[in-house]
């Protein structure tokens, strides 16, 4: 028999998990349900399409999904093995001293707000970027760079957790096997890990794609694929920010929801497919 | 860092406490007509606006504390939006309405401003005039470097605004004569963060209303014609729009006696203290 508190909680925590998947649900039905006017009319043909010009009437977003697809993985490819190296360095790596104030340095960075870090990029990294190669400075990597730094303490504290788990487990048998620290790291800790780094990996890209502020304000919002890091580029986030702010009643408005929809799914799909990785190597 | 964000907002603090105390109650007599009223005006839209009406609403709620207004920027389109839905009193927009727009929401429109739109470059750029099919032929990625109009070898860093922009489409009618603006440009979202981003770049050059035009960035003349107030008033400059206030139905009540405020002498002063030809 389970105590009635218990099921009192169980009860609870059910409802606050049903509601935020009834909510994830309600926002994906909401966004279709507003995007239905633009997959209605002639506007659809040109949404897939390179050339957003909504003066002419072409609404074309893929420039900004292959934008969005392109920082978010330059981001990811530099956050994550530097988040596995802070977090190799923290278990067994590096010295034991340095550990604790890397951990809490890092903590520390998830408390900066995105636009602190916006804003100091502006006036530091983008002329950093001018004076040493050419363009305007707001590009590719301005807003990759920053964005990396952004994403790394997500990734971090994921896999930080993950690794802590996994040691207060194996900890004592790992030294009774006679394992150093680095070889407990390597043989043990990572895999036997696998799950945390590709939740890590999950979460991380979630938030490098969803960002708005880091690219609308450093990447220069082109509405064109980059040809080179140094191009200016506009994301599918920075696009939504953009361009609500347009006549409402217009189809340039009404493709901002087909964005929505096309980066939910996006999103959804990178999630399904680490899941599916995880899943595999179980 | 921290540094720095005293300096950036006293560079605020201080032209706004100038303003304050130089015309600080001369007119003290035109606030009375808030005397005894109470409530909230909420305000967004335009980014042009924004000196205008956050130097209104600091006399008005500090000679009434039973007033409180909100000022929030966003664009001409959030302006319309905003105000059409009932979620703001004031919905500002830099351009007039659209027929659907007025036919949607049924609002009203109050022009209290001219503003002119000039092309802007950084202050240490030797450009000193441009002619229009200049612009043109930049704009449309004709001419890509200084060196081709009279400016040292470098490539010309092209900064526009989102389509949504009031300004954007003022320059793109009136200077540009509709032609092309080449999607390699970069697009900033608001006349402030055009000027930040113009004041740091040698070799930008973009546009902002005459407004916002100050030491920290530099407007060549157009076909040989400066872009100043006196120019827009005397029509010489010709790159201008007016500036509107808009609400849904007449504006009475609180947000009426703001209106005609911002539309009397104080107003006025006001309008043309931020760089703007009152109307």
């Amino acid at each position: 028999m389970t105590p009635p508190t218990n099921r009192l909680a169980e009860r609870l925590l059910f409802c606050a998990t049903a509601v935020s998947a009834v909510a994830v649900l309600a926002i994906f039905g909401f966004l279709l349900w507003f995007s239905l006017p633009v997959f209605h009319g002639d506007a659809v043909a040109t949404l897939l399409s390179w050339q957003w010009r909504p003066l002419r009437g072409e609404f074309g977003i893929l420039p900004m999904l292959a934008g969005s697809l392109c920082l978010s993985v330059s981001a990811m490819l530099l956050a994550y093995p530097l988040a596995l190296g802070i977090c190799c360095f923290v278990h067994g790596a590096g010295p034991a001293r340095a550990a604790r104030p890397l951990v809490t340095a890092v903590r520390f960075m998830t408390s900066v707000p995105t636009v602190v870090y916006g804003l100091v990029s502006v006036f530091l990294l983008v002329p950093l970027i001018r004076n040493a190669f050419s363009g305007s400075g707001f590009s590719w990597l301005a807003a990759g760079l920053v964005l990396a730094v952004l994403v790394i303490p997500t990734i971090v504290l994921v896999i930080d957790g993950q690794f802590r788990q996994v040691q207060n487990g194996i900890g004592l048998t790992g030294i009774a096997l006679g394992l150093g620290p680095i070889q407990q790291l390597l043989r043990l800790t990572l895999p036997l890990s696998a799950r945390g780094l590709g939740v890590a990996a999950a979460l991380g890209f979630g938030r490098a794609i969803g960002d708005t502020l880091i690219p609308l304000m450093l990447a220069g919002n082109a509405a064109r694929l980059p040809h080179s890091l140094l191009d200016p580029m506009r994301t599918l986030t920075s696009h939504i920010a953009l361009v609500v702010a347009t006549d409402s009643q217009s189809l340039a408005y009404g493709s901002l929801f087909a964005c929505g929809v096309v980066l939910f799914l996006v999103s959804l799909l990178v999630n399904l497919a680490l899941r599916g990785l995880r899943a595999g190597h179980d | 860092m921290r540094q720095m964000m005293k300096r950036v907002a006293a560079c605020w603090a201080v032209p706004l406490a100038c303003c304050s105390i130089l015309t600080g109650s001369a007119l003290a007599g035109e606030l009375e007509a808030f005397a005894g009223l109470k409530g909230k005006i909420d305000i967004a839209g335009g980014t042009a606006h924004i000196p205008v009406m956050n130097d209104a609403a600091k006399r008005i709620m500090q000679a009434n504390p039973g007033v409180r207004i909100t000022v929030a920027a966003g664009g001409s389109g959030v302006g319309v939006q905003k105000v059409g839905e009932g979620l703001v009193d004031i919905g500002n927009t830099g351009r007039p309405l659209s027929d659907e727009e007025i036919a949607k929401y049924g609002l009203k429109s109050y022009a209290f401003a001219i503003d002119g739109v000039a092309a802007v470059v950084h202050p240490k750029n030797p450009v000193g005039n441009l002619t229009a099919a200049q612009v043109q032929e930049i704009f449309a990625g004709k001419i890509t470097n200084w060196k081709a109009i009279g400016g040292r070898d470098a490539a010309i860093h092209l900064f526009t605004r989102d389509e949504a922009s009031g300004t954007r489409e003022v320059f793109w009618e009136k200077l540009l004569k509709k032609g092309t603006i080449v999607d390699s440009a970069n697009v900033v979202a608001s006349n402030g963060a055009m000027k930040s981003a113009l004041a740091g770049d040698p070799d930008a050059l973009g546009y902002v209303s005459i407004g916002h035009i100050d030491e920290t960035i530099k407007a060549p003349t157009l076909d040989g014609v400066a872009p100043t107030q006196d120019n827009a008033r005397s029509g010489k400059y010709p790159i201008v729009r007016k500036l509107y206030m808009n609400t849904k139905g007449e504006a009475q009540g609180l947000t009426g006696a703001f209106i005609k405020y911002i539309l009397g002498p104080e107003g006025k002063q006001m309008t043309a203290a931020a760089g703007y030809l009152p109307l």
